[in-house]
């Protein structure tokens, strides 16, 4: 029964990582990019809602409403202004540019926040849980399971019932050609890294909610949020969350056998499965 | 009339003998030179070194690795068991690293050659935090907290007597030239040997490889071995500038050895602003990083802040670094590794 | 009403074009022939947009547009089949139409519809992945594709290259049906006598010059050997 139990927070605490993974599985399997700066931002979004939080007064659900269109207009213009200009075959412009944001924005945090740890407050929500038969489980978990759930699904629904999602796909398959057809591929990636930093705003609302957060804490979700996507394949969405399960059962499962193996056992899952499968479990079928 | 391939330049000579007489006096340096002046240069050739090591499997290789940390690590927790399980002396310890940076090199480049391009780069990450973390677990090396080189072993290293009185200095300074001269050592050596690769045939087909992998092998470049070879000697090199410099510091902690930060990302900086895929460019990096380090001390993270940014701004403007600005300027290559054809003759010499 | 205007283009060092002057009239069939390497495929790209110009080498209606990107000269009306049909993969054929027109000038002729009934193969194959298709296929969803925005000028790259003869037929046999709805249709060609029976005006393309021009009934074999292999006659 212990087992079960181990198996079940471990899912849901895939979610949380599937969340931090659906923004990068956007921008990466749309152009290629790997922003080493993800997990960063993702702290960044949560310092924001903080901001707002404290400013207004509003709980940190609302708190994300009103950060989720700074930070797509953030990732829009980031994307316009910068990485625009270092997307190409080479891998290692883009790599670096993103490589030097993450190190921008973990010492600006610093000095703006301060090192000092950080919590977003949902109050009686937070320790809320609800009895599933054999198993408890708590309702933040659950909720941020149905949050990924529901991101990944409404990012597949963009992604391939709408024109900015028939867009995102020409423009991935190929940018010159698409351009031909009256797309413009920078406005198509800087929209697309906008979306993404939506999902990282959710990804934030509950990071922050569940655990206390700083600014040096990115590096690590990114290494999740990454597993998650290479796991899961390149360009598959529904893989992002299958990889984010993944290593949330992985870690619970580790932790279970001891606790200081719970980050180890995560990462060997990801190991394991590259091992076997070098592009991950559904890779697209052209790349 | 004679026409014959050379890589050698007027700039090239000059930059040769310069080189020999700034190791010249690198050498003799700690005669006469302050305490935290040979601290510093040991900072900036260990990061030197390491700059170049990067700079060979990426800038030639073509292998963005984000994991080196892990043979820096690795390295130097293999120092510092030689020295407290096994009672060796640190300077005997120090091949340790390069022992063990190798044995972790195998696996690593096993797993992570199957992996291409970003994928590549993440799954050399993940494997150094799977270091880390093991790592971490050795509890007789002090665990996730680390641990410091006994005070008896660091009181006699190998040499540090001799040096302190020839140079008349105390212990703790003659440790600090000891560290100093194994850097040197070290950063010419290495950049020495990646300077005669690049100017072999092996030189030529691993830029073949990095520029195209299928069409090198096409042509006979044993595209799979020169990889192998490049990577692992480049962590093996590693390896043993981790244990150096953790020699130098003589505490050690998993966090600080396994630093993606510290090991990583400031080593790719450097080689970026100074120029990837060429020697004189992770010379100016480390110049510019110190530089920049010692001006902006006092100010904390914003220094680090404004590092990260010139990193982009570099990448934006400059993508090929200072150095790469430099030779497109003037056309100057202090080591130049391109092969050029020239004809000598008696009467007019035009080139053909 | 689009020109060229002495047009040059390069690679890098490499000199593609050297000083191209070219006019098409408003629903006019213009070929341009050469040999491989001639600098066709060049003209194409610049016209269209993916090699940018200075501004005034290319004039659309009197508005210089040779500098502006693909995507902002499709929004004039010039479209462009490229060479190797370019299908997106990842789409089916209908999103490849449809992504054809998500640019559309004005309520013209060309729908799903349409197109379907110009080319009736690609209702039947609709749902597959573009490059599901055969050759000849992709080639009618590449032209259909283009057709969408309701341009004013197709631009053709090659549309016969790598096709049998029988497909062939097939896709030239569109093109009136294309010229009906008062396009102007630009192919680039290799076959001289196919071009040649479809054109009212023909460029000859070589070594990145233009070597000879006209309506094609004014033009002998021994004119067109000549501007092809320079003047060896």
């Amino acid at each position: 029964m212990i087992w079960l139990d181990t198996i079940v927070q471990g899912l849901l605490l895939g979610g949380l990582y599937a969340l931090f993974a659906a923004g990068l599985s956007l921008v990466f399997g749309i152009m290629r990019l790997v922003n080493l700066a993800h997990g960063d931002l993702i702290v960044f979004a949560a310092f924001l809602i903080l901001v707002v939080v404290q400013m207004t007064g509003l709980n940190p659900f609302l708190g994300a409403l009103i950060a989720a269109p700074l930070l797509f207009a953030f990732g829009w213009l980031v994307q316009r202004v910068v990485l625009n200009r270092v997307l190409g075959k080479d891998i290692l412009p883009p790599l670096l540019v993103t490589f030097g944001l993450s190190i921008a924005l973990q010492n600006g945090m610093l000095e703006v926040f301060s090192a000092d740890s950080q919590r977003l407050r949902a109050g009686p929500l937070e320790s809320a849980s609800v009895d599933l038969g054999p198993v408890t489980v708590g309702i933040m978990p659950l909720l941020t399971f149905a949050s990924a759930v529901m991101v990944i699904f409404a990012l597949n629904q963009i992604f391939y019932r709408t024109a900015l999602g028939r867009a995102f796909r020409a423009t991935s398959d190929d940018p010159v050609t698409a351009s031909l057809m009256g797309i413009n591929p920078a406005s198509v990636f800087a929209i697309a890294t906008g979306l993404a930093m939506v999902t990282v705003t959710i990804a934030a609302l509950f990071l922050g909610m569940r655990s206390n957060f700083d600014p040096s804490i990115g590096p690590a979700r990114l290494i999740f949020a990454f597993e998650a996507v290479i796991i899961g394949g390149l360009g598959s969405l529904w893989g992002t969350l299958l990889g984010g399960a993944i290593i949330g059962v992985a870690q619970t499962v580790g932790a279970q056998i001891n606790p200081e193996w719970q980050i180890l056992a995560g990462h060997l899952a990801f190991l394991a499965v590259l091992l076997v499968r070098p592009r991950g479990l559904f890779p697209r079928a052209v790349d | 009339m004679q026409i014959s391939v050379t890589t050698r330049t007027r700039a090239s000579t000059i930059a040769g003998i310069a080189a020999l007489a700034l190791i010249g006096l690198g050498l003799i340096l700690p005669a006469f030179a302050s305490r935290s002046v040979i601290q510093d240069l040991f900072f900036i050739l260990t990061l030197l070194t390491l700059a170049q090591l990067w700079n060979l499997i990426a800038g030639y290789g073509g292998m963005v690795s984000i994991g080196q940390q892990a043979f820096v690590g690795i390295g130097a927790y293999a120092m510092f068991a030689g020295v407290i399980l096994w009672g060796w002396d640190p300077i005997a310890a120090i091949p340790l690293g390069l022992g063990a940076a190798l044995v972790l090199a195998v696996p690593m480049a096993f797993f992570a050659f199957r992996l291409q391009g970003a994928y590549f780069a993440i799954g050399t990450w993940v494997i150094a935090e799977v270091t880390r973390l093991l790592v971490a677990q050795w509890k007789t090396l002090g665990g996730g907290t680390g641990t410091s080189l006994p005070r008896e072993a660091t009181a006699d290293i190998w040499g540090v007597k001799a040096i302190a009185a020839l140079l008349g200095l105390r212990d703790a300074a003659a440790r600090d030239v000891l560290a100093y001269w194994l850097a040197l050592a070290m950063a010419v050596g290495t950049m020495a040997a990646i300077y005669i690769l690049l100017r072999s045939r092996n030189g030529l087909a691993l830029a073949a490889v990095r520029d195209n992998d299928n069409a090198a092998r096409s042509v006979g470049v044993d595209a799979a071995r020169l990889k192998w070879a490049v990577f692992l000697s480049a962590a093996a090199m590693t390896g043993m500038v981790g244990a150096l410099i953790f020699l130098q510091t003589a505490r050690i902690s998993p966090d600080a050895a396994f630093s993606v930060t510290t090991w990583t990302a400031y080593v790719i900086f450097i080689v970026v602003i100074g120029g990837i895929g060429r020697l004189e460019g992770p010379i100016i990096g480390v110049l510019v990083f110190w530089g920049l380090q010692t001006a902006f001390a006092d100010y904390g993270s914003w220094y680090l802040f404004s590092l990260g940014l010139i990193a982009i701004a570099v990448m934006l403007f400059a993508p090929r670094g200072l150095w790469g600005l430099f030779t497109d300027r003037t056309g100057i290559a202090l080591f130049p590794v391109q092969r050029r054809l020239t004809t000598t003759s008696q009467g007019d010499s035009r080139n053909g | 009403m689009l020109q060229t205007h002495a047009l040059t283009a390069s690679y890098g060092q490499f000199k593609a074009l050297f000083g191209i002057d070219l006019h098409v009239a408003p629903g006019e069939c213009v070929a341009i022939i050469g040999a491989n390497g001639a600098g066709k495929t060049t003209l194409l790209r610049s016209i269209s947009g993916v090699l940018r110009n200075a501004p005034g080498m290319v004039t659309h209606r009197g508005t210089p547009i040779g500098a502006l990107s693909a995507d902002a000269v499709l929004q004039r009306g010039i479209a462009m089949v490229p060479e190797g049909r370019k299908l997106f993969p990842s789409l089916t054929v209908e999103e490849n139409l449809m992504i054809g027109g998500q640019v559309r000038r004005g309520d013209g002729r060309w729908t799903l519809d349409t197109v379907y009934a110009l080319f009736p193969i690609l209702r039947e194959r609709r749902l597959s992945p573009g490059t599901a298709l055969s050759g000849g296929q992709q080639q009618m969803v590449a032209i259909g594709r283009a057709l969408m925005s309701n341009p004013e000028v197709l631009l053709c790259d090659e549309i016969s290259l790598g096709l049998a003869p029988v497909v062939i037929r097939d896709i030239y046999a569109a093109l009136p049906r294309i010229r009906e709805t008062g396009a102007a249709v630009v192919i680039v060609e290799q076959d001289i006598s196919r071009a040649l029976s479809v054109a009212d005006r023909v460029y000859c393309v070589m070594e990145g010059r233009v070597t000879l021009t006209g309506a094609p009934a004014g033009i002998t074999r021994d004119a067109v050997h000549a501007a092809y292999f320079g003047n060896a006659a």
